[in-house]
């Protein structure tokens, strides 16, 4: 049963990689913890790096620490080798970077405003998800969900911990969440 | 006295001197197929609240007043209508990817539900482009469907 549901989501894993659309919607709204594999790659580590001390300052209602991650995402958006990317996908990876950096950019740029950096946040985290899914991760990560984000949209994040610390409520539901993937390494 | 009437005319003069670069204009005449209401046949509903709240500043298309004549009115309306293209323009929406279109909906939502777009500072003189609680609503629906359906 384990080794189907592996199989199952690389499958689809690969046909989101290939397909040029959007491939992250199926994983969005689910609740159920499911898992998937991408490759061992370093491409992506400082971003990585980043997001995550992005995601702290959130949970810390730290918005002009946030601000600064932002502008320090924003220039390892800039830095990042294309070139590297299998050719296939180095349309969508590109894609994925310009959408990115812009949300990058208004996290740096709205250091009072901490609703502002969230919502922008949330896209954020949907590309890198995306990003790490093709290029690949250094290290296991967990793509955590609060559904109570945005009048009850919700929204997702990434973590290297399953333990829920809440970016988008701080304080004030710091353990609102569940874990709803899991993107380990090959 | 006379050092006022000095500095009034010295005033004169360069507010006359400054009507000799006037700013540039952000009019087109075509609708471009990119164009948000042509890419995805919005119906006209919709599309009139659009372009009566929104296009002004996020268009390649601007229904100017008569005061953006008047420099330095003109050159901050420029500035003004530059960056709101930069970070959204209908205009060019069609030629954007799936994914950025995707997240301007989301961020446009977000801004229109919170109040934050049209801005204040906008529709305190354009008092039409104010948003009545229907046409949010409408709006908001027609946004949301779209997102989705990407």
């Amino acid at each position: 049963m384990k080794k189907t549901i592996i199989l199952l989501s690389l499958a689809l894993v690969s046909w989101g990689a290939f397909a040029q659309h959007d491939h992250s919607m199926m994983t969005n709204k689910s609740k159920v913890e499911a898992s998937v594999k991408v490759e061992h790659s370093k491409s992506a580590s400082v971003i990585i790096d980043n997001y995550l001390a992005l995601k702290d300052a959130l949970v810390q209602e730290d918005s002009r620490g946030a601000a600064s991650f932002g502008k320090k995402l924003f220039d390892d958006f800039a830095k990042f080798n294309l070139s590297a990317q299998a050719k296939q996908q180095q349309k969508e990876v590109a894609e994925i970077i310009e959408d990115a950096s812009e949300h990058a950019k208004h996290i740096s740029e709205n250091s009072k405003d901490i609703a502002h950096q969230r919502e922008h946040f949330e896209i954020l985290s949907k590309d890198v998800k995306d990003l790490v899914t093709i290029s690949g991760s250094d290290r296991t990560l967990y793509q955590l969900f609060c559904p109570m984000y945005n009048n009850n949209k919700g929204g997702a994040w990434l973590s290297t911990s399953k333990e829920i610390r809440n970016p988008y409520f701080g304080n004030r539901m710091l353990k609102c969440g569940t874990v709803q993937q899991e993107i380990s390494v090959r | 006295m006379k050092l006022l009437k000095i500095t009034g005319l010295l005033l004169l003069v360069v507010l006359v001197g400054l009507q000799f670069f006037p700013a540039g204009t952000n009019h087109s005449t075509t609708i471009p197929a990119t164009d948000f209401v042509k890419t995805f046949e919005t119906p006209e509903q919709v599309a009139q609240i659009l372009r009566t709240s929104c296009y002004n500043c996020h268009s390649n298309n601007t229904n100017y007043p008569w005061y953006s004549r008047v420099q330095p009115v003109g050159w901050f309306l420029e500035n003004h209508i530059n960056k709101g293209k930069e970070e959204l323009n209908f205009s060019e929406f069609g030629s954007y990817s799936d994914r950025k279109q995707k997240s301007k909906l989301t961020s446009m939502i977000s801004q229109v539900e919170d109040g934050e777009m049209p801005l204040t500072s906008y529709t305190s003189i354009h008092r039409e482009a104010r948003l009545s609680a229907e046409s949010k609503g409408t709006l908001i629906e027609y946004l949301e469907k779209l997102k989705e359906s990407l």
